[in-house]
């Protein structure tokens, strides 16, 4: 079957800063990612590359999470399927449209809801709905019955006549999500939906992504958050510095971690003979030193291990300062492949 | 070339015009209805100018306000709906080529700018008469150059509000609008410059010479005028040559 949404070596350069359009996420990029910087020659601008041959295959009717830190280069995949970005190189499709050669029909099929409000502020809640609806060509009676759904759905009824000038943060996001429903598109963006969100609006547009994916539409979202991640999205790919670095079903990507759990240890002083001792241990898969007297070990149990790893360095005069165990969790898989947690 | 999506924009920016018809309506006559009291009422009346100023004065203020009103219309909202909220961004999002997008700012701010200028007739017709004399002689070419004067305002305002930051809006005014309308023959006709033969020469570079004398020409024959060949194509240059800087910094604006 064909994809959803396809890239193929997906690249992109910021010569300047991007541009607010791109969202605060790759804007990091910008601010201080040195790693991510290079300079052609003395003279010429900095170079930032933000996004370094993306490959991704979305299937109809799937959640797909690209979940990544920020200044990742997910905001930047999302500006380039949705038209918004022009790749450097690679190429970007929605269904069987290039996203670059076939814009308008590209346009028809998706709905973005982007990381910042960017409501139509001379507007009201219901107009903005009405005319995004017309400038999909919906009619005047589709339209207002559409409207009318949304508003009731996403509890804006009530403020349906006010400008959105006035509105909550929260309601601006709920208010941009329902306008990206309004035309129905086969292919929903949404880039950090619940970010600023309380838990219960959050749980709210969980639920309404899940209701909008059973009518197989398909939905790309980006996040960093988890549980949102975990909970939420059938298939992810985790995205660091330009890369995918790992892509599967949340299960399948739990599982690939070595051992399962993570035990973040700190100990009085730096030993490499513990370290050696530790990986030894029954049930220890890898063992990475972690800062100065630091180790992370990945094991197949958690808390069995303490008296062990405690007993270990007794023996060679070491005092156990702080653990960490964490179960299986996507945190833990980005940060096996990446050394950084995702929150850094 | 979707014509619905285009119509729609269309709608919603006549949505918003509507809305802010007070404010819109005070911005655009009140300057130049007062300069004609001013002018031509208390200055003629009391003898300091010639009765026949009131005739000379009538296209230069209709142009100042055509272009007024389309420079705004278009630049304005254009520079508000770029900043970091990017507003305009569910419009870009539309199912129609970007390029139309900037066109239907530009067809929004033509239609502006039309009923401006011709509101100006009227209104001045009531404040300046009697000695009010208007011939125009070739409606097709006064429609001709009202067009093009519309569609330059438009233009320019689409290549300024693509090209202007929010903090620097003053700026633009009174270092581009005000030194245009001053040297843009719009109090007084061109041949008014003959002394000045330098900056007669000079002031051909502002598109406003053209229309002022366009409006002239068209509007009150009898006052001497550039030729109309050379006005009609001065202003179409000027049309063309707005759009195509403004496309381009629209498709700067808009896509990263």
């Amino acid at each position: 079957m064909d994809s959803a949404i396809r890239t193929r070596s997906l690249r992109k350069v910021y010569s300047s800063p991007p541009p607010a359009a791109v969202g605060r996420d790759d804007g990091a990029v910008a601010a201080g990612k040195r790693s991510a910087v290079s300079l052609k020659t003395k003279d010429a601008k900095a170079q930032i590359t933000a996004l370094d041959g993306i490959d991704l295959d979305v299937a109809p009717g799937q959640i797909f999470g690209l979940l990544g830190p920020n200044g990742a280069g997910k905001s930047t995949t999302v500006g380039i399927l949705t038209t918004r970005v022009r790749p450097t190189s690679g190429t970007a499709w929605i269904g069987e449209y290039d996203v670059w050669r076939d814009q308008t029909e590209a346009k028809r099929r998706i709905g973005v809801v982007a990381q910042r409000p960017n409501l139509d502020f001379t507007l009201t809640a219901r107009e903005i709905l009405l005319f995004h609806g017309a400038y999909f060509g919906m009619n005047s009676h589709e339209r207002s019955e559409r409207a009318n759904e949304l508003l009731d759905r996403f509890k804006l009824t009530d403020r349906a006549d006010q400008l959105v000038r006035g509105f909550s943060g929260g309601m601006m996001q709920r208010m941009s999500i329902a306008r990206a429903m309004m035309h129905d598109p086969q292919v929903l963006f949404l880039d950090e939906p619940s970010v600023g969100l309380d838990p219960q609006t959050r749980l709210l547009l969980w639920e309404i992504i899940r209701e909008y994916n059973q009518k197989g539409r398909t939905i790309l979202l980006t996040t960093h958050n988890m549980e949102e991640a975990d909970t939420l999205c059938q298939e992810l790919a985790i995205i660091d510095h330009g890369r995918i670095i790992a892509q599967g079903t949340p299960r399948e990507l739990k599982a690939s971690i070595p051992g399962g759990y993570l035990l973040r240890l700190r100990f009085g002083q730096h030993s490499p003979a513990l370290l050696e001792r530790l990986g030894k241990l029954a049930g220890v898969t890898e063992v990475r030193a972690s800062g100065d007297a630091g180790a992370d070990l990945y094991a197949s149990r958690g808390g069995s291990l303490i008296p062990e790893i405690v007993n270990a360095a007794a023996a060679l005069g070491v005092e156990l300062s702080d653990v960490h165990i964490s179960e299986p969790s996507l945190e833990n898989l980005f940060l096996h492949h990446t050394g950084r947690s995702l929150r850094e | 070339m979707n014509w619905k999506t285009f119509l729609a924009l269309l709608a919603r920016d006549a949505h918003v015009a509507r809305r802010n018809l007070g404010p819109l309506v005070l911005q655009t006559f009140l300057q130049p209805l007062l300069f004609v009291f001013i002018f031509g009422r208390v200055m003629v009346g009391s003898g300091y100018l010639p009765p026949a100023y009131k005739s000379l004065l009538l296209p230069g203020i209709m142009a100042i306000s055509m272009v007024f009103t389309g420079v705004w219309a278009v630049a304005m909202p254009l520079i508000s709906e770029f900043q970091f909220t990017r507003e305009i961004e569910d419009r870009l999002l539309a199912p129609i080529d970007i390029s139309w997008v900037a066109a239907e700012k530009v067809v929004a701010g033509l239609i502006q700018a039309l009923v401006a200028g011709l509101m100006v007739i009227p209104l001045a017709w009531i404040i300046l008469r009697p000695g009010l004399e208007l011939h125009v002689a070739n409606p097709i070419l006064f429609v001709c150059v009202t067009f093009l004067v519309a569609g330059f305002s438009a233009c320019g305002g689409l290549a300024l509000g693509c090209s202007v930051d929010q903090q620097h809006i003053g700026l633009m005014f009174s270092m581009v609008m005000t030194p245009m309308i001053f040297f843009g023959c719009t109090y007084y006709p061109w041949s008014a410059l003959n002394h000045f033969f330098i900056l007669q020469k000079i002031v051909l570079i502002n598109p406003l010479v053209y229309a002022s004398e366009g409006l002239r020409a068209t509007l009150v024959p009898q006052f001497p005028h550039l030729s109309l060949p050379l006005i009609v194509v001065a202003l179409t240059v000027f049309d063309c040559l707005f759009m195509v800087v403004g496309l381009r910094q629209f498709h700067k604006k808009a896509v990263s």
